[in-house]
């Protein structure tokens, strides 16, 4: 059962990075972002049937990085919203060369 | 049965996520990625991991989707309706991106019948389930062997909370 769960992983990843790469949402490319996270679960669970519990140990940090990250991540949005009245991250270009 | 609920998962996940790329209003991006949470806990008790499964809903579908949906409605960005998919050259380079990446990982993935190593994680997994119990079978490790990563986690959530409450204030200092 693990060849397909690896390739259900490898799926969800890539799904994310093209939902990360082709959405102008600020919020959207970060449930993408969301996404790539549950892929790598995925993928660590799958080889924890195969090398012992450790991978499991390894998901639960994960997850607690993911809220972690969602937080701060949404703060920056609420604060970025504010200054600039969108979530479109096509305006904002201050940080670019 | 078990073989139909996998792939059934496995559909419901892909589906899932898909639908977040695709959908056009953000809350229905997000009610699709929790359908893609729920199929992945089911994923999860498939393969045994039962307290992940549990953590999986509570902590994801529950509280982190929550998050989302609290701030795609304090942004009032649920009339938004008009498509934000960028098109243009640079999508069509980015598909070729995305391709050939799958491209690679299926190559990789072909003709890769077993895995090098000593395959007993199983056993190793169903000894400590009847033993410890699916929250002890977790718990052990967590609190001896990684013990110092966990407390490390701890810092980093108080880190978190902090940095949240600084940069959504409206006027610090």
């Amino acid at each position: 059962m693990i060849e397909p769960t690896l390739a259900l992983s490898a799926f969800l990843f890539l799904i994310g990075t093209f939902g990360v790469l082709v959405r102008r949402n600020a919020i959207i490319m970060f449930l993408c972002i969301e996404l790539q996270l549950n892929a790598v679960n995925v993928a660590f669970v799958a080889f924890s049937s195969l090398w012992g519990i450790d991978g499991q140990v390894f998901v639960f940090f994960v997850m607690t990085v993911a809220a972690a990250e969602a937080a701060v991540g949404l703060a920056i949005i609420i604060s970025i919203f504010r200054h600039y009245q969108t979530v479109d991250v096509d305006h904002f270009n201050l940080l670019k060369w | 049965m078990e073989a139909f609920l996998f792939y059934f998962f496995f559909a419901m996940a892909m589906g899932g996520a898909i639908g977040v790329v695709v959908s056009k209003s953000p809350v229905g991006s997000l009610l699709f990625m929790v359908t893609a949470l729920f199929a992945i806990s089911g994923e999860f008790v498939l393969l045994e991991a039962h307290f992940l499964a549990a953590v999986q809903i509570i902590v994801y579908a529950g509280a982190i989707m929550v998050l989302f949906l609290f701030v795609i409605m304090l942004l009032n960005l649920g009339h938004e309706y008009q498509q934000d998919l960028k098109v243009g050259v640079f999508s069509v380079a980015w598909i070729a991106v995305v391709s050939v990446m799958a491209g690679l990982v299926g190559l990789s993935l072909r003709g890769q019948a077993g895995f090098p190593g000593q395959p007993s994680g199983a056993q190793e997994i169903q000894t400590a389930l009847e033993l410890y119990g699916a929250v002890g079978a977790i718990a052990r490790p967590l609190y001896t062997t990684y013990v110092v990563p966990f407390e490390i986690t701890g810092i980093l959530l108080l880190v978190a909370i902090v940095g949240a409450l600084v940069l959504a204030k409206r006027n610090v200092g």
